[in-house]
C-alpha cells in the first residue's frame, strides 16, 4: 500500500492523509494507491500540509506500517525519547520501530 | 567577551523583522516552499525528521551567563525543555514551530545572538579552542581572530552563495583541541621572530570523502591574514565545483588541482586582494581584542582537598590546568552513561550559567565535543563547583574516556541520517559503564555518524563508528585510527559491518585487544599505529 504523508505547515508536525483530511497517526492513514500525486499537489497547494511526499507501507492488524525505518521514526518519534513520542506511556511502542 | 556594537544589533534586528515578514508571507501562501526554504535555511531552519529544527549560532563556542539562560528559557517556551549541543559548538532545538520563530529569534537578539548563517553554502560559524584566553600552551587568544573573521564572513556579499558550505577553525596552541585540519580552512596562529602570524591549512573536512588539509602557508603575517583568508575563498568560489554538490567542497578542489597550484593562485589572488585594503585597521583589532582581556584574576594558588574520592576522580579527569596560577579549567561532561550526547535540560543550563556567573567570570564554552567548558574556575572553588554539577547530574568524570562519545543526532532526528547513533551511544558506554574499566582503558576518543556526511565526526575517532543503510537495515561500519587533534588522522575501515549490538560488541573486542597487546602508556590510537589494523581485524572477526 501507499500512503501520503507531510509535515503541518506551521507547527512542523509529521501528519498523514487520511482521506478527507490529515492526522498526526500513522493508523488513520489510508492507502492512496496511484492517486497520491494528485491529492499531494492540491493539499499542498492549499498549504494542508508541506513537503508532502508517497511512501510504502504495509497493513497490519494495527493499521498502516511504513516500510522504511525512517517514516516509522516519523510516525512515532524518537527512540531514545519515549517521554517524546506519540505513546508516551507504552515504553514497548519503540518496539514497532525496529 | 566581544559585545555588539550598534552597528552588529542593528543587522541582527533588521534580520529577524526580515524573516517575520518571510514567515507571514509563506503561512498566507504568497511564497511556495520552494521559495521559502533557501531563506529559512539562512536563518537556521531546516524541517527534519519530527518537526522544524533550528540551529543557533555560538560564535567560537562562546558564551555569557545571560546567553546561556536564554538558552534555557528557548528550551522552554519554544522546545520540549532540552537542546542539543553540536560539533559545531552550536546548539540545535528539534521541536520548533515555523509560526513561532521569529518571536524566538526576536527573544535571541535581545542578548546578542541569531541564527545567521548555521545553513547555506556560505561560511559557517567560526569555530576554535575551548580553552582560548585560559590554555596554558597557547601564543596568543584565537578569538579576538575569530570574531574578526566573525564579522568578515557576516553576509559577506561575495561568499553568500558559495559552491557548497565553508567551515573555518581557528587554534593558537600546538595542541589542536578544535580539529582545525578536518576544516575547509584551519588556521593555526604561530609566532615567528617574535611576529605574529597563522600557519594557513586548505582543503581539510570530513563527510563522504574526508581529506586532512595541507599547509598552504607556513606563516602570514597577522596583519595580512583577512586578505589571504579572502584569496583563498576567491580561489574556491572562482573554481569550486558547483556541477556537482558531492565535489562542490574545497578538498576537492586542492585535491583536483594540487596543493601546489592552488597555493600559486592564492599568491596570485593576494597580491591583487592587498590592493584592496581590506585588511582591517590597527585600531579595530585592538577595539576587538579588548573585548577579550584577561579577567581579573586575583585567587591564591591552593590545591583543592583531595579526601573526598568521587571529587578526586572528576578533579583529574575533568579538570585541566590554567595559564593562571590558582585557576583552573572545568570541562561539565554532558555523556551521562546511557543519556544522549550533547543534550541539557532547561534545568541543567540554567545551573551551568548559574555556575558561570557566580564561579568562571561569566564565561562559558561549548566544545566540538559536545561538552561544557567553565573556562576561568579558582581552584579555592572546584569542591563547591562540583557539588552544584553532581547536584545537577553534570558531574560525569569521563573527559575524553570511552564513554565521552561525540554521536550525531542521527536516525532519532536527522532527515539525512540512515541509521541511528545514539542507541549506539548509549549501548557503549552503559557497555563501558565500570568508572574503573573506563579509566584503565584511558583516552579513547570514540564518534558516531549515522551517515556520509560525518556530523558525529567518526572519520576522526579513534574508534569510529558510521551507520549505513543495508537494504533498508541499519547497520554500522566501524573504523580504527582516525584522530582530530595534532596528530591527525583519517580512520581505515575494520571490514564488514554490524548490526545494532554486533557494533557494540566488535568496539569491546578492540578495546580488549588494545588492553592485551598495549605497552607503557600508549593510548588506543598508539598501540593501533604501532601494530596495525591485522591484530584488531583478528579480534573482531576470529
Amino acid at each position: 500500500m501507499k500512503l501520503l504523508t507531510g509535515n503541518e505547515l506551521g507547527s512542523g508536525a509529521v501528519t498523514w492523509w487520511t482521506g478527507s483530511g490529515w492526522s498526526i497517526h500513522v493508523e488513520d492513514a489510508v492507502d492512496v494507491g496511484e492517486g497520491g500525486e494528485s491529492i499531494l499537489h492540491a493539499e499542498e497547494g492549499a498549504r494542508r500540509v508541506n513537503a508532502p511526499y508517497i511512501i510504502d507501507a504495509i497493513p497490519t492488524p494495527e493499521g498502516p506500517r511504513p516500510a522504511h525505518i525512517k517514516d516509522r521514526v516519523r510516525a512515532l518519534g524518537p527512540t531514545v525519547r519515549p517521554d517524546l513520542t506519540l505513546k508516551p506511556a507504552d515504553p514497548a511502542a519503540g518496539d514497532w520501530i525496529i | 567577551m566581544y559585545k555588539y556594537d550598534n552597528y552588529d544589533q542593528a543587522i541582527v534586528d533588521a534580520r529577524v523583522a526580515e524573516f517575520r515578514d518571510q514567515v507571514n508571507r509563506r503561512m498566507a501562501g504568497e511564497i511556495t516552499e520552494d521559495q521559502f526554504k533557501p531563506l529559512r535555511l539562512m536563518n537556521g531552519l531546516y524541517l527534519q525528521l519530527h518537526a522544524y529544527m533550528l540551529r543557533v549560532a555560538i560564535p567560537y563556542g562562546t558564551l555569557d551567563s545571560r546567553q546561556m539562560r536564554m538558552l534555557a528559557h528557548i528550551a522552554r517556551k519554544y522546545d520540549r525543555d532540552y537542546g542539543h549541543f553540536t560539533t559545531r559548538q552550536n546548539i540545535q532545538y528539534n521541536w520548533i514551530k515555523l509560526e513561532e520563530c521569529a518571536d524566538l529569534l526576536e527573544e535571541l537578539a535581545s542578548v546578542e545572538m541569531h541564527a545567521i548563517q548555521t545553513s547555506g553554502n556560505c561560511i559557517r560559524n567560526i569555530s576554535s579552542d575551548q580553552y582560548a584566553g585560559a590554555a596554558a600552551d597557547e601564543v596568543a587568544d584565537p578569538r579576538p581572530w575569530a570574531e574578526l573573521l566573525r564579522q568578515w564572513s557576516t553576509f559577506h556579499p561575495e561568499f553568500s552563495y558559495l559552491p557548497r558550505k565553508f567551515k573555518i577553525a581557528v587554534i593558537a596552541s600546538p595542541e589542536d583541541r578544535a580539529a582545525m585540519r578536518l576544516h575547509d580552512i584551519g588556521l593555526e596562529l604561530v609566532k615567528q621572530d617574535g611576529e605574529l602570524g597563522a600557519r594557513v591549512f586548505v582543503g581539510g573536512g570530513m563527510g563522504r570523502t574526508p581529506m586532512i588539509a595541507p599547509e598552504i602557508n607556513p606563516f602570514v603575517k597577522a596583519d595580512d591574514l583577512l586578505s589571504y583568508i579572502e584569496a583563498c575563498l576567491r580561489v574556491y568560489n572562482r573554481y569550486g565545483r558547483r556541477d556537482n554538490i558531492y565535489k562542490a567542497r574545497i578538498k576537492i578542489l586542492v585535491h583536483e588541482i594540487g596543493a601546489d597550484e592552488y597555493r600559486r593562485q592564492v599568491a596570485e589572488e593576494f597580491a591583487h586582494v592587498k590592493t584592496l585594503g581590506i585588511d582591517p585597521p590597527l585600531a579595530e583589532l585592538e577595539r576587538i581584542s579588548a573585548f577579550f582581556a584577561a579577567p581579573a584574576f586575583d585567587a591564591a594558588d591552593v590545591e583543592p582537598d583531595r579526601s573526598d574520592p568521587d571529587f578526586a576522580v572528576w578533579l583529574d579527569q575533568n579538570v585541566k590546568p590554567h595559564k593562571q596560577a590558582g585557576y583552573a579549567i572545568v570541562n561539565i561532561s554532558l555523556k551521562p552513561i546511557g543519556g544522549i550526547p550533547g543534550d541539557a535540560s532547561s534545568a541543567q543550563i540554567d545551573v551551568m550559567a548559574d555556575l558561570a556567573e557566580k564561579y568562571s567570570f561569566d564565561e562559558l564554552r561549548v566544545t566540538h565535543a559536545q561538552n561544557i567548558v567553565l573556562p576561568h574556575v579558582a581552584k579555592r572553588d572546584l569542591y563547591t563547583v562540583w557539588q552544584a554539577l553532581r547536584e545537577a547530574d553534570l558531574a560525569n568524570a569521563n573527559l575524553d574516556l570511552i564513554s565521552d562519545i561525540i554521536a550525531c543526532p542521527g536516525l532519532d532526528y536527522c532527515s539525512l541520517a540512515n541509521a541511528r547513533s545514539i542507541p549506539i551511544a548509549q549501548k557503549i558506554a552503559t557497555r563501558f559503564a565500570d568508572a574503573e574499566r573506563q579509566r584503565d582503558v584511558g583516552e579513547l576518543k570514540l564518534k558516531i555518524s549515522g551517515c556520509i556526511n560525518a556530523c558525529g565526526h567518526h572519520h576522526a575517532g579513534h574508534i569510529g563508528i558510521l551507520g549505513v543503510d543495508k537494504k533498508g537495515v541499519e547497520n554500522y561500519q566501524l573504523t580504527l585510527g582516525g584522530s582530530g587533534a595534532e596528530d591527525v588522522s583519517i580512520g581505515k575501515i575494520t571490514g564488514p559491518g554490524f548490526d545494532e549490538d554486533g557494533i557494540v560488541d566488535a568496539v569491546e573486542k578492540a578495546v580488549e585487544k588494545y588492553r592485551e597487546l598495549r605497552e607503557g602508556d600508549e593510548r588506543f590510537v598508539d598501540t593501533y599505529r604501532r601494530v596495525g589494523m591485522d591484530p584488531f581485524k583478528e579480534a573482531i572477526y576470529g
